[in-house]
């Protein structure tokens, strides 16, 4: 069974790009629309790129501040200077 | 000459482990005291990291941004009397049972996490710690912030700390979080970080906030977030937990594995309180319990588990049958507070024929033919004026403390009843999970303080239920009993009648 990979994000103006980012980044991601929040799912890994959330924001980010609008996750945490990945892989 | 910026990772480790150092006017186990009796082996403190990487100085400017936020939204609340703008005021009694039944135990949180952050020898977890300590106490803070502004305009929140140490259901979290922090610091991590914040917490704060925005409560649903934000962090907290006990030595194991089953049963329990807030007490609904058990339970702790399999670790005891329980929690627990509505510090309520609709639609399985006939003749009863409510005090489980009013695996028209004998005496509970509890600790779950036996040995106020009731700060007759014709319901009537006036 393919174990589910998975970041929650607020419904806001400063976690869009980082939605979006995902949505980009990530094939085959679902989306969970709840009141508030989304829901964004992958199997087995899902991850944020620093480059692809700058380009749409439109200044420097670094992938610490994802837990401004940061509500939930599933998976192992990996996060560096360029990204913030969620993985079941070893 | 550009000064060169340290990475995440060196920042981490020269504003963690750089920072810490082997103790020499006094041995390291004296001034570590607690990290061994529980019998867990750490070869190597120096193995855990953070994955966040997250260094106080970063967590500071961080937390101070979430709180700029926070505050704005709440103050803006206040101005625009964001409180006659909720879906209705039955939705209020779900932020009552939040702050009476929640919010203290943010604080035990807070305290618990502030031992696990002074006597965990490795440098790293204990900056972790140190931090979810912090967080702690911040949730704390921001809820009684955010929910003052309602206590301005409805009943039942006022004396939520009083209550907290006295009332009947408030002693189900209460016992809960004493367990967890009169164990060990190992339990203690096992417990809350990982059972609690890693399996279960999502359940309490994804659906429920998801509700609170749904329902037109904005300050609620931005602390609930803003709390959330800290949550991820705990989760992962409580994950490396599980992974670095199990990686440093195979003895770790079976102390593991009955600590994952002890706190995921007394966690699902506990849940079973939120199952009723998302079943019944939101006027409009995001998704039942048993769907917010289907994703957070079923999905992602399977994923989970099935990660943790590589280290021995299974799934917790007894996790199939609280999956069966999904489909039933909700409804058992709204029956016992709707029976004891003169004994609560909220309102209660029969669900009315599109909320009975909604109920037999998410739980096709279950809620015709157990449920909905048992609402529909109290709701019956009510309109001939005869309203049921139980006099007797209920037989409390001694492990988890909830009235003794779940059904049998398999037969949900059977209360289940079990019992051990203990000395001289014998416990009764309410499931096999439960049991297994005392079983494995009859010398601590012995001592319960136990709320209706406290009443009957006399230690509650005196013997009558305005006594007991006037002991535990709860105001008879405006806190209690039914939303309708509650002092809530005419404030609420009083400002949608002004907008309908207004309007013509």
């Amino acid at each position: 069974m393919a174990q589910t990979a998975s970041i929650t994000l607020m419904q806001s103006d400063d976690a869009r790009p980082i939605i979006e980012a995902i949505i980009a980044d990530n094939p085959g991601v679902r989306i969970l629309n709840m009141p508030g929040v989304v829901k964004l799912d992958c199997d087995d890994s899902i991850t944020v790129k620093r480059a692809s959330v700058e380009e749409r924001l439109g200044r420097s980010w670094e992938p610490q501040e994802i837990q401004l609008v940061l509500v939930s996750m599933a998976g192992n945490l990996d996060e560096d200077d360029d990204h913030f990945t969620l993985s079941w892989r070893h | 000459m550009s000064v060169k910026k340290l990475g995440l990772r060196q920042r981490y480790e020269h504003m963690t482990r750089g920072l810490d150092w082997e103790t020499s006017y006094q041995p390291m186990d004296k001034v570590f005291p607690y990290d061994q009796f529980e019998g867990i082996k750490i070869k190597d403190w120096s193995a855990w990291e953070d994955p966040f990487r997250l260094t106080m100085d970063s967590y500071w400017k961080f937390q101070a941004e979430k709180e700029r936020k926070l505050y704005a939204v709440l103050d803006s609340f206040a101005q625009n009397n964001g409180q006659t703008n909720i879906s209705d005021a039955r939705y209020i009694n779900a932020v009552k049972l939040f702050l009476t039944g929640i919010s203290p135990e943010e604080y035990q949180a807070h305290r618990g996490f502030a031992f696990a952050g002074r006597h965990l020898r490795g440098a790293g977890t204990r900056v972790a710690a140190q931090m979810q300590s912090i967080d702690e106490l911040r949730h704390l803070q921001t809820q009684v912030h955010t929910i003052s502004h309602y206590n301005k305009f409805f009943d039942g929140l006022g004396e939520f700390p009083h209550m907290h140490d006295r009332v009947w259901y408030l002693s189900v979290p209460k016992s809960f979080f004493d367990d967890a922090r009169s164990a060990g610091p190992f339990e203690f991590m096992i417990a809350i970080g990982f059972a609690f914040e890693y399996l279960l917490t999502n359940l309490l704060f994804v659906p429920f906030m998801s509700g609170a925005a749904y329902n037109g409560d904005m300050s609620t649903v931005t602390f609930g977030f803003s709390a959330q934000s800290d949550e991820s962090r705990h989760m992962t907290l409580g994950i490396e937990v599980i992974k670095f006990l199990l990686e440093q030595h195979p003895d770790n194991l079976p102390i593991v594995q009955k600590w994952v089953d002890k706190w995921f049963w007394r966690g699902h329990r506990l849940l079973g309180l939120v199952a009723m807030m998302m079943d019944y007490m939101l006027p409009k609904k995001v998704m039942s319990w048993k769907e917010a058990w289907d994703i957070y339970f079923v999905e992602a702790g399977g994923s989970l588990f099935q990660d943790l399999g590589r280290y021995g670790l299974k799934m917790p005891k007894y996790a199939d049958i609280a999956t069966e329980e999904a489909e039933h929690i909700s409804h058992q627990n709204w029956a016992v507070f709707y029976q004891y509505t003169h004994a609560a510090a909220f309102h209660t309520w029969m669900p009315d024929a599109e909320h009975l609709d909604w109920l037999s639609a998410k739980y096709p399985n279950t809620f015709d033919k157990y449920y909905r006939p048992r609402w529909e003749m109290w709701a019956k009863m009510e309109k001939e004026g005869k309203r049921f409510y139980n006099g007797a005090l209920p037989q409390l489980c001694q492990c988890c403390q909830i009235p003794m009013a779940y059904t049998e695996p398999g037969d949900p028209t059977t209360i289940c009843f079990r019992s051990s004998k203990y000395k001289d005496d014998t416990y009764h509970f309410c499931s096999d999970g439960c049991k297994d509890i005392f079983d494995a600790e009859p010398e601590k779950f012995s001592q319960a303080w136990l709320p209706v036996h406290q009443i009957f040995q006399g230690n509650c106020g005196g013997p009558t239920v305005p006594d007991v009731l006037n002991w535990y700060h709860l105001n008879n007759g405006v806190d209690n009993m039914d939303y309708v014709g509650s002092p809530d319901e005419k404030i609420w009537n009083e400002w949608h009648a002004e907008n309908t006036r207004k309007a013509v």
